[in-house]
Order: structure tokens, then sequence, then C-alpha cells
């Protein structure tokens, strides 16, 4: 386009070059720290906020709750908001496969309160085996989804409604399983055993989160070496290796300044590696594996998506599936906090909670946009604002304004920084 | 003129398409050969897109044969005629913006490497292909929303590439485009008719049409309404064909005329 010399050349002339020049309009980042300013400058410009919302918005929380109670940057009660946020935080995962599609599951909440339910009527009415009961919770909670993703992706029911029907009908059928007594105590073994609040990786031992840290650090570390091998044996352009090391580093810094955090109390609570390992696979899923980028492409064009062979519907009712799954998963891990199924589960703000995470960490309502990390970053939030204002002994009535003052703000950077982002052609 | 091979890669014989009352397509004929350009013409609703649809496998022909290199081949449904190496760009690009330039070139025929993505193999090819289309990109890494209309359409055509098919078909590659994005468009159909491709290019643009076809078939109420060699046509004659203006003032002019002199 530049040049209308070398377009209307004749191919067979002039063999084409093994890395194509740059076209000159490409803003390419300059070579060191100045480069990263200015490519960091003009990505908060162009609206492509990424993750900085969240960082802020959690220094921000920290240091206000600090002012307020010196116990909140204590390691116990760091233990404490790392432990209580897996369970919604598999909520929040679950929803960011169907926010990635642009569509929402509302039904989350009220399927991990039934979740509850069925794993208490199975092992402790019905005396199965701890762990069958598990595989059989899980199970359950992936049909439900996968009726959902049915009514939705096959009938054409918008999902909003779909779900808002399920969230109202499986609360009802939760009550039927608990009709009588209003609430089962689980007993602690099997999977609940380790999701308690007494379980923590490698029996507390202090060796237990820095060896998970530096699996952590390794990993990136060694993915993007090999990364950058191939990438340079290809002729494509690859990570220099000061980016990597930058990376790197500052992984291994927040990695370790946890571990150390995390190992002044407890260690690192088991609830929490579970809900770690199933992010890592997650991301795997959904950046790497053909599935994944099904996905994005369901949620960035449907049409696109069809005419590349896509079966949407397929597609579209496999999310929602996760997304029960997750969901019955994400119930397990609450019952786990308490060792009760009762009425209450699944009940009040755990269904904003779960979606104000996802959005909040960055992933959009709008669709093909996000991460599941997300889940991770909005948890610590979320969690951080809860037990904040438990520490304070705020009412709850306080503790939903707030939560919902917290979501209203997530969704308007959301908006924002998409109509940025449309208007410097990002999205 | 590029050299024209002997049997055509593709060619309807007699095909006609109704659609409850409406007869859209009456024994239509058409053929494409290898390293050709044929410009499909006509008014709205001269069934334009039907044919084309017909080719692509959306309906399928109700009488007529379609053949395939000289065999008479069935096209029923869109992956019929991708199987055979038919590659449509339809007008409205159906890419997805939030995707890459890579991502939305392998959409739906990803590169695997070990069960994962083989994200490396793909952005090599990428840039290959480009690079033998003379496209530019910015980069093959940024998403499709970053790029302007012209770009887009370079890319949706260079996505009807990875398939490696041998018949093209253009539904108005340049109807939205401007004076810059047009001619990248025609200098990509010239060059896919320098690999052999055939190319059915469907446009409402003379200027396009005369600048890069080698044949100009004219579609008129659904019927074959004459078909051109480029050369040695003008841009009245094709327009004739298409309005059906064949019966003017000035045909009859011509007409007394070549009477009178006999």
């Amino acid at each position: 386009m530049s040049d209308k010399t070398t377009m209307h050349q004749p191919l067979d002339e002039v063999p084409p070059p093994a890395v194509a020049p740059l076209d000159p309009r490409l803003l390419v980042r300059e070579e060191g720290f100045k480069g990263y300013l200015t490519e960091f400058k003009r990505k908060m410009k162009g609206g492509e906020l990424g993750s900085l919302p969240v960082i802020v918005a959690l220094i921000i929380i920290w240091t206000i709750f600090q002012l307020k109670d010196s116990l909140f940057l204590s390691s116990a009660n760091m233990v404490n908001i790392c432990y209580f946020m897996a369970g919604t935080g598999m909520l929040a995962v679950g929803l960011v496969f169907v926010l990635l599609l642009g569509e929402i599951d509302l039904s989350v909440a009220s399927v991990s309160g039934l979740a509850a339910a069925v794993f208490a009527s199975l092992s402790v009415t019905h005396g199965v085996n701890a762990w069958v009961a598990v595989v059989l919770t899980v199970l359950t909670g992936i049909a439900i989804g996968a009726v959902h993703g049915f009514f939705f992706a096959k009938i054409g029911v918008p999902a909003f409604v779909v779900t808002l029907a399920g969230f109202l009908g499986w609360t009802g059928l939760m009550q039927w399983l608990l009709r009588g007594t209003g609430s089962l105590t689980i007993q602690d073994k099997g999977l609940l055993h380790v999701l308690g609040q007494r379980s923590f990786f490698m029996n507390q031992s202090i060796a237990g989160a820095y060896i998970l840290a530096t699996l952590g650090v390794a990993a990136l570390l060694i993915g993007s070496l090999i990364d950058q091998t191939r990438r340079r044996a290809a002729g494509v352009p690859y990570r220099p290796t000061s980016e990597i090391l930058v990376r790197t580093i500052a992984l291994a810094v927040v990695a370790y300044v946890a571990a150390y955090v995390l190992n002044k109390s407890a260690g690192v609570p088991n609830a929490l590696v579970i809900f770690l390992a199933t992010l890592v696979i997650c991301d795997f899923v959904l950046r790497r594996t053909t599935f994944g980028r099904k996905v994005f492409a369901v949620g960035g064009s449907i049409e696109a998506a069809r005419r590349a062979g896509i079966n949407v519907a397929m597609i579209r009712i496999v999310v929602f599936a996760i997304s029960g799954g997750f969901a019955a998963i994400g119930g397990l891990f609450l019952a786990g906090q308490t060792y009760t199924a009762t009425l209450q589960a699944g009940t009040g703000n755990l269904l904003m909670l779960a979606i104000a995470a996802a959005v909040i960490g960055g992933t959009s309502l709008f669709g093909g946009r996000g991460n599941v990390w997300s889940a991770l970053l909005g948890m610590l939030v979320i969690q951080s604002i809860q037990t904040g204002l438990d520490l304070l002994n705020m009412d709850q009535s306080i503790q939903y304004m707030i939560t919902g003052a917290v979501l209203l703000a997530a969704v308007v950077v959301d908006s924002v920084s998409r109509r940025t982002q449309r208007s410097s052609g990002r999205a | 003129m590029v050299h024209v091979s002997a049997t055509p890669v593709l060619a309807l014989r007699g095909v006609s398409k109704r659609f409850g009352a409406v007869q859209a397509l009456t024994d239509v004929e058409l053929e494409v050969h290898a390293g050709e350009v044929v410009a499909l013409v006509g008014d709205n609703g001269a069934g334009k897109s039907t044919l084309v649809k017909t080719i692509a496998g959306v309906h399928p022909v109700d009488e007529g044969v379609i053949e395939w290199e000289g065999r008479s081949v069935h096209i029923n449904r869109p992956q019929d005629a991708q199987g055979l190496g038919i590659a449509t760009v339809y007008q409205d690009l159906a890419l997805c913006d939030n995707l890459d330039v890579v991502g939305n070139l392998y959409l739906g025929r990803e590169l695997l490497r070990y069960g994962s993505l083989d994200e490396v193999t793909m952005e090599k090819r990428s840039r290959e292909l480009l690079n033998t289309l003379s496209i530019r990109i910015p980069s093959v890494r940024i998403p499709i929303a970053s790029l302007s209309g012209g770009q887009r359409q370079v890319v949706a055509i260079a996505r009807a590439l990875i398939g490696e098919p041998k018949v093209v078909i253009l539904d108005e590659p340049t109807a939205a485009l401007g004076v810059e994005q047009t001619a990248q468009v025609l200098d990509l159909v010239e060059r896919l008719r320098e690999r052999r491709l055939g190319v059915i290019l469907i446009s409402h643009n003379m200027a396009d049409v005369t600048a890069v076809a080698d044949t100009v078939h004219v579609l008129r109420l659904g019927k074959n309404n004459g078909a051109f060699p480029v050369k040695g046509t003008t841009n009245e004659q094709i327009i004739a064909a298409i309005t059906g203006a064949t019966d003017n003032a000035v045909t009859r002019r011509l007409a007394r005329n070549a009477e009178a002199t006999q």
C-alpha cells in the first residue's frame, strides 16, 4: 500500500523476502525500557487497560483496610483471603467461559447450592463413597449446564432467561432435597477433607509454599525460552531475552513474597492450590487448544465462526456445561468451608460476587475478550473487600451496597475501555 | 492474456434453480479455466448471487450439471464445494474482530503440535502466504479490528487460499473500498491468476471488470445474456447486455442502415 511500485511487480520476478518489511505506519516498540514505557502509554490511551485497573484497585483497597485495621495485611488474614476466595473463584472461572461467548449464566450460585445438597444427600443420606459422590455431583452440574446450553443453543431462548429460570428451579430442587432437616452435616473425608479450612499444602510445611512458587516461576521461564527458541528458528518475531527476564522476575517477586507471607501463618491452603491448578489448565485450554480458539471465535463473530465450519450450537452447549460443572465444584468448595449443606447455600450475593470477580478481573461482558486469570485477580479484590468489611464488623447491608458499587464500577470500566478501544480501532 | 487450458476446471451446463414461484436461474452455462478470471455481471436480481450460491453449495441446483475438471459432480453442501477446492469470499467478510490475522486465517483448520495449537508454524506460514500475495499488513499479530476495510478484504481473500483451492469466488470484493484499496484487491486478483487459480469475480463496477477479467459473463433475468472476451468488447456492449437495451434507437438505426446498404 505504501509503496506502489513493488505492488505492481509480478510475483515471479521478485522473490519475496524471507521476512516481510515492516509497514512504516506500524508503531514498532522501541528496544529497551523506554520502549516499554511508550508501549504502555499507547495501550492506556487506546483503552487496552489489561490488568492495570485491578492492580490499582487492589492497592487502594488494601491501603484503606490496613489503615482502618492493622490486622488486615497480617499473614493470618491473607491466608483467610486465599482460602475463602477459591470457592467463589471456581464459579467465576466457569463464568469466564460463558462471558467469552458474550453470554451470561445467572444460575451458577443456585447450581452451587444444589451441588452441596446433592453431595450431602448422596454421601450422608445414601452412604455413597465420598469420592464417588464428588464425581456424581460434578456430573450433575455439567448436566444442568448442558440443559441450559441446549435451550439456549438449540431452542433459541436468550441465555439470561434460561439461566434465570434455572436459578429459580435449581434453588427449588435444593430446598426439596433438604426438606425437613433444612441442613445436612457433611463428613470430613474425601475431597471435602482436602477443601477444609485446616487443610494446607504439604501439611503446613514451610517448603510447600516455596516449592509452588518455584514451580510457577520455572514453568514461566522455561516455557518462554522454549517458545523464543522455536520462534527464532522459524524466523518469526520473538520476545527478547530481556523481556522474558523482566516478566519472570516480576512473577518471582510476587510468588515468593506471597509464599513468605502465607508461610508466616499456616502456609498455602489446599483449596487455593486446586484453584490455581484449575486456572493453569483452563488457561491452556482457552489459549492453546482448538476448542479455546472456537470459544473466542464464537464470542467474536458467530457468522464467521459458522462459515469456518465451527459447530456454534455445540460450542455453546459445551461452554454452558463447563459453567455448570464449575458451579458444582464451587458449591463443594463452599460446602467444605462449613461442612454443611444448608438452605442458605448459593443464596445472597454469591452470584453477583462471581460475576463481579470475572468482570473486575478484565473479562469483557461483551464477549470475545478476557482470560481465566481474571477470575483470580477479580476474586482477590472481591475477597479482600469481604474480609476487610468482616474485620471491621460491618453490617451485611453495607457489604451489599459496597459489592454492588464495585460491580458497577467494574462494568463501567469495561464499557468505557471498550468504547475507547473501538474509537482507536482496537475493538 | 494468460494461457488458458482446454478443459475447464469448473463448468455449469444448463443449470436451473427455482425458489417457489420464482425461476431464479434458467439453463445457465458458465466455464472457468485454470488461470482465468471470469467476471459475472448483471443487474440486481439477475441471479448472480444465486448462481454463486449453487456453486458454493448453499443452494443445490434443481436441473443441470456441474462439472469439475471434466467430471460431473454433485454439490449439495458448502463442505462439498470446499472439498472439491472451491473457496468463496462473501461480501460480508465474516472475520472475527477479536482474533488476530493468524487466528482468522487458520480459523476452523488450525495446525496442531502435540495436540495444542502450533502458533509458531501458523504465524510463519501466514507471513509467507501474505508475502507471496504481496499483502502488506502491519503485523500478523494484531486483531482484525485494527485493520482498514481494504486490509480486511485481502485477509478474507488470503483466508480463502489457506485451503489451497482451485477456484476462488469473490462476491463484490471492491464494493466498499476506496481507490487505493480497490487497486490493491485487483492486484491480488491478478496474482491469483498468476497462481493458475480460476477466479469468478462478481462486480457492478465496469472499470474493475475490464481491468482484471479475461471473460465477462452477463446474466439477465436468470439467463445467460452473452459472454464476451474483455479484449475487443466495449463497455457499452456489456452494459447493453446487462440492461437488455439491445433494442433501442441506436440499434434500430444501425439495423436500418445495414438493410439500406444491402
